[in-house]
């Protein structure tokens, strides 16, 4: 009759300033590392900043932030665990290395079960890693969370540009705030796709150049924050915060 | 729940709610007196005078690989896998196979979630 999770997502998220979906149409153009490090940046600012961790079947941000050993507390719902002073969840957590196969009903009684059971202290900033595409998470983040804005990323490729160009035509007919797009992993600055995607109905933020040091830097959190990538990602974070 | 019994009660115009039958997936796994306590507490707490009926719902998956049936045995995860699943029921897709054909593809059909099943009240 009545699902009484339903009942609860707005008051869970209630103490949260701002909600921000870190997304894309396409995989791989660095939407985890993005979410990761914007939260990592934001803490070391003094904001009070969140971490979630929602691409259920490939989770990577534990990975980010070397995140092992924790889980969250059980009271009154789930308090989340802290990682260099961002409060964190991921399905990683329940699951640990085992892959964890999930169709669309299943991502979205996962979603909602977590939204309905963590506890965010009041934040500053609750930052999305959401999975790419269009599909059943996408559907559900418009749904079920108000006050929820997009940072969009791509890559500068035209593959990922035109799944980006779809996701924004999406965005904007639902009237979905859309902070911006951040161009990851330019090699180059004359393959930069800044003009076409200042085409694009949403603002460029900017781009973040490919840094090989973030490879050796996985895992660590003051190693990330130290990246020519943290770097350039918190420039951006200071036009949009 | 019990701010989904109020909303129910809001939106049908109840005056006050008389009784309520909740159903527990098995998933779940809920601690059936510690969930009865708090709602007792919670409901005194809001002056509310209400029955509450339990009813536990088995769980039961279904292969989309083969179409076999089984039901969920806790027995059969470890002890921080059934905390898990209590968690979030879903990830009992990370450590359950079909028994038959060992695919990972399966639906939960019934047996997960906490839902208000029906709601007695008076206008």
């Amino acid at each position: 009759m009545l699902d009484p999770r339903l009942s609860v997502i707005d008051e869970r998220l209630s103490r949260v300033k701002r909600i921000m979906a870190i997304s894309s149409g396409k995989g791989g153009v660095g939407k985890s590392l993005i979410a990761a490090v914007s939260a990592l940046i934001l803490a070391r600012r003094g904001f009070k900043a969140g971490l979630l961790d929602l691409d259920f079947t490939n989770p990577s941000s534990s990975v980010i932030l070397g995140a092992r050993s924790l889980y969250p507390v059980e009271d009154r719902g789930m308090v989340p665990p802290k990682i260099s002073g961002v409060e964190y969840i991921s399905i990683t957590f329940f699951a640990g290395d085992e892959p964890s196969p999930l169709r669309g009903e299943d991502v979205t009684n996962a979603f909602v079960e977590i939204l309905a059971l963590v506890r965010w202290s009041p934040l500053d900033y609750l930052i999305l890693d959401t999975p790419p595409g269009l599909g059943d998470l996408l559907l559900d983040l418009l749904r079920l969370i108000k006050r929820l804005s997009f940072l969009v990323v791509t890559t500068p490729s035209r593959l990922s540009l035109e799944t980006v160009r779809k996701l924004i035509l999406l965005l904007r007919s639902v009237k979905a705030p859309i902070i911006g797009v951040i161009e990851n992993m330019l090699m180059d600055s004359s393959q930069s796709l800044g003009e076409e995607i200042k085409k694009l109905d949403a603002a460029f933020l900017g781009s973040i150049p490919l840094d090989p040091g973030v490879e050796k830097a996985l895992g660590d959190p003051e190693k990330l924050l130290e990246t020519k990538f943290a770097e350039k990602l918190s420039e951006i974070l200071n036009a949009i915060q | 729940m019990i701010s989904a019994v109020f909303k129910i009660a809001e939106e049908r115009g109840l005056r006050r709610v008389v009784e309520v039958k909740i159903k527990i997936g098995e998933l779940q796994q809920i601690d059936l007196d510690a969930f009865k306590l708090a709602l007792s507490q919670l409901s005194q707490q809001y002056s509310m005078d209400v029955k509450f009926e339990f009813e536990i719902e088995k769980a039961e998956f279904k292969c989309k690989a083969c179409g076999n049936l089984w039901p969920f045995n806790r027995d059969e995860l470890k002890p921080e896998e059934q905390e898990a699943v209590h968690i979030i029921p879903e990830v009992a897709h990370a450590f359950l196979r079909c028994p038959r054909c060992n695919s990972p593809d399966f639906k939960i059909v019934r047996g997960r979630g906490v839902w208000i099943e029906s709601l007695r009240g008076e206008r």
